[in-house]
């Protein structure tokens, strides 16, 4: 509502006065009025780049991948600009195309499988790191490697390490007398493979805001709970874990949104493959968009679109989690 | 004393947990050490025994234009960040702006579209204007990574200043951009340093835009110049590792110089205090 107010006052607003000079005590509702008014058009003067900016590069880019999708391009038409409006045909394919049934199952499981490690890991390594030892800080600070690394980065040490013939891993299973995993190439492991890397890059993450969280949980609580006999078990099950569900619940839809929307690594370590073994919405749509000699935009886009979709509603989610818990 | 062994307990494993948990980084660094023909020894030397700089050398001759370009391309998606992000943040955390907050909200959704669907917008747009290729096509396209969160963490930070400090610039006649310049600007420094660490690193570490939209350019990032040395001669690997080695550089020395102002960026907007 105070939007709409302020909104329609804005253009009927005159041409930007010339300062005043200092403020003055004695101002009259009139010049205050005026003062009110031109202090909004220098608030909208320091957001107009933002806002142009905000226009150009993301919206019309979304539009733009939003019209890719409703019509039924081919390279030449794509440089031209003159396809025919094709409405939900590129969803339809899509639907229809047996990679897509995969492609989500997929999408799911390596979203929900790395969370669940990453949330798990990253709780317990903060709760752990909350004990206050010798280096603690430093050490923690080093967990943070993994997730500032580019991601070619950790995407190229990981196919290395997970090669069939040459990898550490593998050596390391022959080592304890487990048989070596083709883990790459075979459709069977691809999807875990990029799963285990992702989750080595996403524990960080977890760590940090957890670890943050707790610090928030006051030591008298756990102070009062080992009088009267609680195990550090009963502690984390009783006090830890209730009062971190807020930070919690923030930290598993952000993870959410940020999981889906992976395509680097698994790009980088397996393309998707074997045959769609690890594709995922994300690489799917690229693979459709980019990654043959004959591009099929339109489906690219369609898949890319129905993303953007889950991705909002765990989006929306989140910010309705967040908004509860500040209010 | 008993709970003093017990602390020094905890060192251990938490020595032993970050080990494990840096094992892949010690790998990169050893195999980036290990020459060509030991490279598929089995076992593999766990340490860098007979170290050779094969791969380095290899580095200083095929990738240091990409590394140049890399830097460019980090340098001005800071720049532009901080001009579009940090007088947004001024606007939105001190001059009560109509649609204020709508645009915060956009902007908490502008960053949960997946890199891809944007990679997908910018070929068609930038295959119209004729920007492909072009490396400071590429410093808009990654600055939208950066851009949403430096307007956030400016948000926050510039909330946090006294209304006084501003009040005190008006009275002394200072207009709204001087008192933005001369006195939100500098008290400002750990938001400034922390935008630009993240924007810095997350364009140097772009992979998606540089590979959709500078593919074919003569300026290309060095994420590209490991993807193509991984696609070109995936035998090599001491070369390859040792490219991701010095492409690991920015992350360490931002880890080293600036490790509160990384633990601070990642928690901005999840956690309120």
């Amino acid at each position: 509502m105070t939007l709409a107010r302020v909104d329609r006052r804005a253009p009927r607003s005159p041409a930007r006065p010339r300062e005043t000079g200092t403020a003055d005590p004695a101002d009259g509702p009139a010049l205050r009025r005026h003062r009110r008014r031109r202090n909004r058009l220098t608030a909208l003067a320091f957001l107009a780049p933002l806002a142009l900016y905000l226009a150009a590069f993301y919206v019309y880019p979304l539009y733009r991948n939003l019209d890719l999708s409703l019509r039924d391009y081919t390279v030449r038409s794509f440089v031209a600009g003159d396809a025919p409006f094709s409405g939900l045909d590129n969803f339809r394919t899509v639907l229809d195309d047996p990679t897509f049934g995969p492609a989500m199952r997929h999408t799911m499981i390596f979203t929900f499988v790395s969370i669940a490690f990453q949330y798990g890991a990253g709780l317990a390594l903060a709760v752990f790191f909350n004990r206050h030892f010798r280096l603690a800080a430093t050490l923690r600070a080093l967990f943070l490697i993994p997730w500032l690394l580019p991601l070619i980065v950790s995407a190229s040490t990981w196919s290395w390490m997970l090669n069939s013939e040459s990898g550490v891993l593998n050596h390391a299973l022959r080592t304890v007398g487990v048989a070596p995993v083709d883990w790459l190439n075979s459709p069977h492991w691809a999807l875990t493979s990029v799963i285990i890397a992702n989750i080595w890059i996403g524990i960080p993450f977890n760590l940090v805001i957890l670890y943050s969280g707790l610090q928030n949980i006051p030591g008298e609580l756990y102070e009062a709970a080992s009088l009267d006999g609680a195990s550090a078990w009963q502690q984390f099950r009783r006090i830890t874990f209730p009062l971190l569900r807020p930070v919690s619940a923030i930290t598993l839809l952000l993870g959410l949104v940020y999981t889906l929307k992976v395509f680097d690594l698994i790009w980088i370590m397996t393309k998707g493959g074997p045959s769609d073994a690890s594709s995922t919405l994300a690489t799917w749509s690229y693979q459709l968009g980019f990654g043959s000699l004959l591009p099929k935009f339109g489906p690219g886009a369609a898949v890319g679109n129905i993303l953007i979709l889950i991705a909002l509603v765990f989006g929306l989610l989140y910010i309705r989690v967040q908004r509860r818990q500040e209010a | 004393m008993k709970s003093r062994t017990g602390k020094r307990r905890y060192t251990v494993i938490g020595l032993l947990l970050t080990a494990v948990m840096l094992f892949p980084v010690y790998w990169m660094i050893n195999v980036s050490l290990t020459p060509q023909q030991d490279m598929r020894k089995s076992p593999p030397d766990l340490l860098p025994l007979h170290p050779t700089f094969e791969g380095y050398r290899a580095v200083l001759d095929d990738q240091m234009p990409y590394l140049g370009t890399s830097l460019l391309i980090g340098a001005g998606t800071v720049v532009l960040t901080l001009l579009l992000a940090a007088p947004a943040g001024f606007a939105l955390a001190k001059l009560r702006p109509p649609g204020g907050g709508l645009l915060g909200l956009a902007l908490l959704v502008a960053q949960m579209i997946p890199g891809i669907v944007m990679a997908m917008g910018f070929y068609g747009i930038f295959l119209d204007l004729g920007l492909l290729n072009s490396w400071w096509g590429l410093i808009i396209a990654d600055s939208t990574i950066a851009v949403p969160f430096g307007v956030m963490i400016f948000t926050a930070f510039m909330s946090g200043i006294p209304g006084e400090l501003i009040a005190a610039a008006r009275i002394d006649g200072a207009g709204t951009f001087r008192t933005f310049r001369s006195v939100v600007l500098p008290v400002s420094r750990n938001a400034l340093v922390t935008v630009s660490l993240f924007s810095f690193l997350w364009a140097w570490s772009d992979f998606v835009f540089a590979n959709t939209l500078d593919g074919g350019g003569d300026l290309r990032p060095i994420t590209l110049g490991i993807y193509h040395y991984i696609g070109n001669n995936n035998q090599e690997w001491n070369a390859i590792m040792a490219t991701a080695v010095v492409a690991s550089l920015p992350a360490a020395v931002l880890l080293v110089l600036a490790q509160r102002y990384v633990a601070a960026g990642v928690t901005a907007g999840a956690v309120k205090d």
